[in-house]
């Protein structure tokens, strides 16, 4: 069991209070696993990503443990976090791509970031031009600045880098949502390969886009408002998901062969509740066709099949 | 009722402006009232500039744009703003398209003191609340707010009405929904259907073939600023008959199907080069029909292979 | 308006520049109508009856402190309000029109920017006999715009790209009411700054010009007691309550706007303020 986290709240501090974006959280992820993790903007997937390696100044540890192959991470404590990361739990931010310094070319960036970290570039220059090659970047990309390399190009540059130390768990905020849709197949498929080659152990992808972790993942976890909706396999979150948020959400996307004349697809009606003081209970209930009078005690997240996962009282 | 003929645009480019950069090449492309045409390229492709050259807020390097017969380029004043009366635009990023120190409904009045100067209070507050109710916002809770109070469905929702308060005959749509959220696009999106279906004309300008496909009578495939294929949405989508469309084809990412499924079932190529075996080039235009209401450009068009058939 | 309340550096600068403001407009109803007439024996050190002491020629130079104030904000409200005009007007135009205006606008704007102002200023001072200090706060203020236009100019055309413009003119809204009524409210915090920055740089450039003898010929102000008090020795004199006054007025004002228009940096730009 690589990851598991019990129990995770994580609060942002606003003037008018806390805001609940990530609020009791808990599930596993195995060796392995690239889990996607998807939802609407505000659920806290981002949050839950960020959690995990850095809570940023406005972000409060409110409760629940983190636990990296049997060691606890003190996500909390920014300082302790330092050992932790890159080397045990690496991020591949939403805009890495602007992240690259203008003013230093590839090579020389990757020199003094292993440097801060103790480790002689020559020794891993063969490593990370074999790696370099494995996304289709040859290793003339080191003597360039970013400005010269395309977004595609930078993305694989920077997927590079946050693999470079073999971290066990890597997290990728949306990397391909800026990308053209042909580049954006090239680098989701560079992470399953990641993986295959045991650069990582397991991964984290999150996304707005469902049939994009469709695509890559092997398991995709669905949140919603700072909770956890359902966890399944892949094919059969997409296939037969349980949780009526999800089987909404999958319904309302278009795919190539569906047409407005033939199936009008049909949203959510509604907005997620404010996560300022979100109201007790299951926080989808307000938009949910299903809703019954018991929704409003909360509903656990159970396995309901062997890796299935959901939170509704409606089901299992 | 819409017509691109031939429509290029080019920037210059450089210091002192010596270098040209085309951003759209040679397009034609009709719109017809109650039918949506889809725009649909990655970046790059110059599919954003031909919609703002469709609203005139970029001016038209090479061939012309005529509405109802008239080219648009010369339209000024009075003309221009008749114009501006049947062709609106609703663009990308919905809290860009506000004025953050206003409230939201200020689009509306901005309107009003620009085209309906005469029009009563009580009457125009009447027709906004049934331009509303149309893209199904209630009023009360949209009227009278920040733009930052209001979500990004809402928000574009507000624009669409704003169009409809005008008499308006085409509609640019430029990647509308691409900045919502999966569970509220749809419902704009079936927005844009249902007026369409009351006899608009709609560009539709978007980089996601699903959206395109589930919503258009027509798509055209940009690429670099030319038109590599076009035709009946459905004949584009099932035929895909140049490489880039069938490239972007299976880049796409589907629900229930696999890229790899994807990749075999769009394996066997078409081989020859319509655009040649059909004798595209005897007339010099850029596209050839390779079956009926289903045009496509040579299969060299812009990349660095040569064509087969050429 | 709780935040604009808070900030010290705001609050402590408007305070003092309000009080010398209205001592400049109340002071002279005190003091008589003439600041240079010989009232009382000379160089009296300050007393009761002359609360800033006279000058070597029996002159009241609390009657001059409260004068040369009033000329003083005269010459940095018009000198930088005309600035901040010919500035933002040329900003917003070459902004806004971009292309061949914009190069023309650009070019004069270099060429009003590198001109050696106190070689250009010795010129006009040796062709105009009478000067006066609306004069003086035309010189200041026709010299003093291209920075503003420059930074118009450039946040012109960041907004310009912004989709609610597009949008204003597909609504059919001429270009005037585009650029007063959708881009200027946009940068209005910023077109206040701008405007305290001038105000405080024409009261510092009039203080130069004044005290090297091209300031105005009649009246007087802060910078020409200055000069006075430098041309008849009261340093050497140990008359300080000529010199220190005036010396004082024209930092604590300068200084004051300048920490004014931090806190108001601080005001409109949340980022900066402290925690």
């Amino acid at each position: 069991m690589s990851l598991t986290v019990t129990g995770l709240k994580v609060y942002y501090r606003t003037l008018r209070g806390d805001v609940k974006a990530l609020d009791d959280v808990t599930f596993s992820l195995a060796d392995g696993e690239i889990m996607g993790l998807a939802g609407e903007s505000g659920c806290g997937k981002t949050t839950l990503g960020k959690s995990l390696i850095r809570l940023d100044g406005r972000m409060r540890h409110a409760g629940g443990s983190v636990e990296l192959n049997g060691v606890e991470l003190p996500i909390g404590e920014d300082a302790r976090m330092t050992e932790f990361r890159y080397g045990d739990v690496s991020l591949i931010p939403q805009y890495g791509m602007s992240a690259l310094n203008p003013t230093r070319k590839i090579g020389r960036m990757i020199r003094e970031l292993l440097e801060s970290r103790g480790i002689r570039y020559a020794t891993i220059r063969p490593e990370l031009e074999h790696r370099l090659a494995l996304v289709g970047l040859d290793d003339g990309v080191l003597d360039r600045y970013p400005m010269e390399l395309s977004g595609g190009m930078k993305q694989r540059a920077v997927m590079v880098i946050s693999t470079l130390l073999n971290p066990s768990l890597l997290i990728a905020d949306e990397i391909t949502s800026a990308l053209d849709v042909s580049t954006q197949r090239a680098v989701a498929e560079a992470l399953v390969g990641f993986r295959d080659h045991g650069f990582v152990d397991s991964m984290i992808v999150i996304t707005h886009d469902v049939s994009l972790v469709y695509q890559i993942a092997d398991t995709i976890m669905v949140m919603y408002a700072g909770k956890l909706a359902e966890k399944a396999p892949a094919e059969v979150l997409v296939s037969s998901p349980r949780h009526p948020y999800t089987q909404q959400l999958i319904s309302a996307l278009p795919e190539v062969g569906v047409r407005y004349q033939g199936k009008r697809l049909s949203g959510i009606p509604g907005s997620p509740p404010t996560l300022l003081d979100p109201p007790a209970g299951c926080r989808f209930r307000d938009r949910c066709p299903l809703a019954f009078d018991r929704c409003v005690e909360e509903p656990p997240f159970v396995e309901t099949e062997a890796g299935h996962f959901v939170a509704c009282w409606k089901v299992g | 009722m819409l017509r691109l003929d031939g429509v290029s645009k080019t920037y210059r480019a450089g210091a002192f402006g010596g270098r040209h950069l085309t951003a759209v090449r040679d397009v034609s492309i009709e719109l017809r009232p109650g039918e949506m045409v889809s725009l649909i390229g990655e970046s790059g492709s110059g599919k954003t500039t031909i919609g703002r050259m469709v609203l005139r807020l970029t001016s038209v390097s090479g061939g012309a744009i005529t509405f109802d017969g008239d080219d648009i380029s010369t339209l000024e004043g009075r003309r221009l703003k008749e114009y501006r009366r049947c062709v609106q635009g609703v663009f990308q990023d919905p809290f860009s398209s506000y004025n953050p120190v206003f409230k939201a409904d200020r689009v509306f009045s901005m309107l009003r003191t620009n085209f309906f100067p005469g029009v009563p209070d009580a009457e125009w507050r009447h027709r906004v609340e049934d331009a509303l109710i149309s893209v199904r916002l209630h009023p009360d809770a949209v009227l009278n707010r920040y733009p930052h109070q209001l979500s990004g469905g809402q928000l574009q929702r507000l624009l669409i009405a704003r169009a409809l308060l005008l008499d308006i005959k085409v509609l640019v749509a430029d990647e509308i929904i691409s900045m919502l959220d999966a569970s509220t696009r749809i419902d704009v999106l079936n927005l844009l259907g249902d007026l369409k279906d009351r006899g608009l004309a709609i560009l539709f300008i978007t980089h996601d073939l699903a959206l395109g496909n589930y919503i258009s009578d027509q798509t055209v495939i940009l690429r670099r600023g030319q038109i590599v294929e076009s035709g009946v949405t459905e004949r584009v989508f099932t035929n895909p008959l140049h490489p880039y469309t069938r490239q972007l084809l299976t880049s796409v990412p589907q629900l229930h199907r696999n890229w790899s499924d994807i990749d075999t079932a769009l394996a066997v190529a078409p081989g020859r080069c319509a655009y040649h075996t059909q004798g595209g080039p005897t007339d010099g235009r850029q596209l050839a029909e390779a079956e009926p209401d289903h045009l496509v450009a040579c299969l060299a068009t812009g990349g660095n292979t040569s064509c087969p058939d050429g | 308006m709780n935040t604009v309340l808070r900030n010290k550096k705001l609050v402590g600068g408007l305070v003092v520049v309000v009080v010398f403001l209205v001592a400049g407009l109340v002071g002279p109803w005190f003091t008589g109508p003439d600041p240079l007439a010989y009232v009382g024996p000379p160089a009296q050190a300050p007393s009761g009856a002359y609360p800033f002491g006279t000058t070597t020629f029996g002159q009241d130079v609390f009657g001059q402190f409260v004068h040369g104030l009033r000329a003083t904000f005269f010459v940095g409200f018009f000198a930088g309000l005309l600035a901040a005009v010919i500035g933002m007007l040329v900003g917003f135009i070459s902004g806004y029109r971009g292309g061949i205006v914009d190069e023309i606008l650009n070019m004069i704007t270099n060429i009003v920017l590198v001109l050696p102002v106190l070689a250009v200023l010795l010129i006009i001072a040796a062709y105009l006999e009478v000067r006066n200090i609306q004069i003086q706060a035309l010189i200041i203020g026709l010299f003093s715009w291209p920075w503003v236009a420059r930074a118009v100019r450039a946040q012109t055309m960041t907004l310009r790209s912004r989709d609610f413009v597009d949008l204003a003119r597909l609504s059919g809204a001429p270009v005037r009411r585009i650029v007063f009524r959708e881009i200027a409210p946009n940068m209005a915090s910023y077109l206040f700054m701008v405007f305290i920055l001038l105000f405080g740089g024409a009261v510092l450039f009039a203080a130069t010009l004044d005290f090297i003898g091209l300031g105005p010929t009649d009246g007087i102000s802060l910078g020409l007691m200055l000069n006075n008090a430098v041309r008849w020795s009261a340093l050497n004199l140990g008359m300080w309550w000529w010199f220190v006054p005036p010396g004082l007025g024209i930092t604590a004002i300068v200084g004051a706007l300048y920490i004014m228009n931090v806190g108001l940096d601080e005001v409109f730009n949340p980022k900066l303020r402290e925690t």
